[in-house]
């Protein structure tokens, strides 16, 4: 067996593939269908400092190749996360990483303080790039002054591994990647959901009742395949890639492109084995290809 | 109760009228334990513009062979592709899914309500009743004579009453026109069926104080209550409909009273 660990900052993981948030609950709903101590780490769904109720129905739509959503953040915040539900993930054997998510800086900082005491949760995902709120979320990602302030202050109140979420739904996804680096990110994960929307002509109404949606699943792959490739190059934190990945060959692409790990996102909701299957086929396209490390084919096209 | 990942065999694709047919899946892995009320998720394959499973309820369950049967309704082309399923054909199901109907106790007069497709759950819930001892009665509505579905075993379980919208067969009218529904006195009603007929049957069992529960059938993405688009608006928040439901207590859901 090939060495699957990669290193995200200064948190080891046993091998490259995660859980992405908002498409893994808390791992419990999983749990009896996969064996979650075989992943990399699970990254749990977005919490917010006050309980949040989410959007209106309907929150969702099937699309080709994909799916929008407009949750919306529903989370019971963070005051029960400590309580209820942190207890149990930190018994997991493996890495649990907590999306957060603020309506302003402060609340990411109080976030961040509250989440750095919880001795089992080893990093946090900046989720600066959610389309689904009024307040917060993409509006953060999307302009560089703002990203920078929020990235700088949680920074500043955080003292493990901080991961920075990207949004899509910008022109130069290189200039969020290098504010993050630059304000002392220990990576990046990309890419959060393209920002879309669909009508139903019967009724003659959008679908969703927000009218626009995050759009997710193999829809957006190629560009989410871009965007990470992108970043890889113009930054020298690792990349967390994510983004319509369905199978083994499809998290080999972004790997190949420039990710030292990947996310299974929307994937899970339709087969929830596929982390599981494409740490499989990581191991064994490394074998055949007689490579001793997965480190060995990161961002292998650039030198080939 | 734990959920599991499947792939079964199909053993019967059975067609009950234009739209409507009956498959029958079965587990080597022998069946678990599966309540009335459950869902299974089921993998569409050949089917390219299906990207998500379908959840399709339980609508009855025979241990002796480990079969499951799944009434479906053509929708669109993922059902469409699952009414085309051909004996020995595998689906891979997550199952099963969800809560279940609260089952009465012994002595309460029950009626299970429904049309449609959501007459699916009412069978396996009226056969669990039956085992229990107590006779269920239904009522079942449809839109006209030739949309009428079999319902040759629900009448092997209790008396069964039909109602058509334009009375080509049974009384005339909704299921809540039905004189038995309207006179007689209810312990506990059971429904499933068009959001419209499980709004009028909730509003007549909340004037008659009757116990009443309802199956619903949200859009999902996961059914595993992971995703949160399958909400529904309860006096406890919004709760998922694929794990906290399909089946609510119509007092306890905020139903909305536009549209």
């Amino acid at each position: 067996m090939a060495d699957l660990r990669i290193k995200i900052g200064s948190l080891e993981l046993r091998n490259p593939v995660m859980l992405a948030s908002g498409t893994c609950g808390y791992g419990a709903e999983l749990e009896d269908l996969i064996d979650l101590t075989k992943l990399g780490a699970i990254v749990v769904k977005g919490t917010t400092l006050e309980p949040r109720e989410g959007n209106p129905y309907p929150r969702m739509a099937e699309t080709a190749s994909g799916m929008l959503n407009a949750v919306g953040l529903q989370n019971k915040g963070i005051g029960y996360f400590e309580k209820h539900i942190y207890p149990k993930l930190a018994e997991y054997d493996t890495h649990v990483i907590v999306n957060v998510n603020g309506n302003t800086v402060e609340d990411y900082i109080e976030l961040a303080r509250r989440i750095d005491r919880l001795t089992a949760i080893p990093a946090i995902e900046l989720n600066i790039s959610c389309p689904n709120v009024k307040q917060g979320g993409m509006i953060f990602g999307t302009n560089p002054t703002s990203a920078r302030e929020v990235i700088a202050a949680v920074r500043q109140a955080y003292s493990k591994t901080l991961i920075v979420k990207l949004s899509p739904n910008v022109t130069d996804i290189t200039e969020f990647a290098r504010i993050s680096e630059e304000e002392g990110a220990e990576a990046v994960s990309l890419v959060n959901t393209l920002l879309g929307m669909a009508v139903d002509p019967k009724t003659m109404k959008p679908v969703l009742s927000t009218v626009t949606g995050g759009l997710s699943g193999p829809a957006i792959k190629p560009v989410a395949l871009r965007m990470v490739w992108q970043a890889a190059r113009a930054v020298k934190i690792p990349v967390i890639g994510m983004g319509g990945i369905m199978n083994g060959d499809d998290a080999l692409e972004f790997i190949m492109a420039g990710a030292t790990a990947v996310q299974i996102g929307t994937a899970t909701f339709i087969e929830p084995r596929t982390a599981l299957n494409a740490i499989i086929s990581i191991d064994s396209l490394l074998a055949e290809r007689n490579f001793d490390s997965v480190a060995n084919i990161i961002g292998i096209i650039n030198r080939i | 109760m734990s959920k599991r990942i499947e792939d079964l065999t199909v053993t019967e694709n059975h067609r009950l009228a234009e739209g409507f047919f009956v498959v029958k899946v079965s587990s080597s892995a022998g069946l678990p334990e599966i309540l009335p009320g459950q869902f299974v998720q089921v993998l569409v394959t050949e089917s390219p513009s299906t990207f998500l499973r379908r959840p399709i309820s339980v609508h009855d369950v025979d241990y002796l062979s480990n079969t499951i049967s799944l009434l479906i309704q053509v929708a669109g082309a993922g059902t469409e592709r699952l009414s085309r399923l051909r004996n020995g054909e595998t689906i891979n199901l997550i199952y099963p899914l969800g809560n279940a109907f609260t089952l009465p106790v012994l002595g309460d007069k029950v009626l299970l309500a429904g049309g449609g497709c959501g007459m699916a759950p009412l069978l396996f819930l009226g056969r669990k009743i039956k085992e229990s001892g107590i006779e269920p009665q239904f009522a079942l509505g449809f839109r006209n004579r030739s949309r009428i579905l079999e319902h040759e075993q629900f009448r092997d379980l209790g008396t069964v009453h039909l109602a058509t919208e334009d009375g080509s067969e049974g009384h005339r009218g909704f299921i809540t026109d039905i004189p038995a529904f309207r006179e007689s006195k209810w312990d506990r009603v059971y429904c499933c069926g068009p959001e419209p007929m499980m709004k009028a049957v909730a509003a007549l069992c909340l004037e008659r104080d009757i116990f009443c529960e309802v199956s619903l059938e949200n859009l999902m993405a996961c059914g595993m209550g992971i995703c949160l688009c399958c909400i529904v608006p309860t006096t406890s928040g919004n709760l998922c409909s694929c794990t906290d439901g399909p089946v609510f207590n119509i007092r306890d859901l905020k139903w909305q009273t536009s549209e």
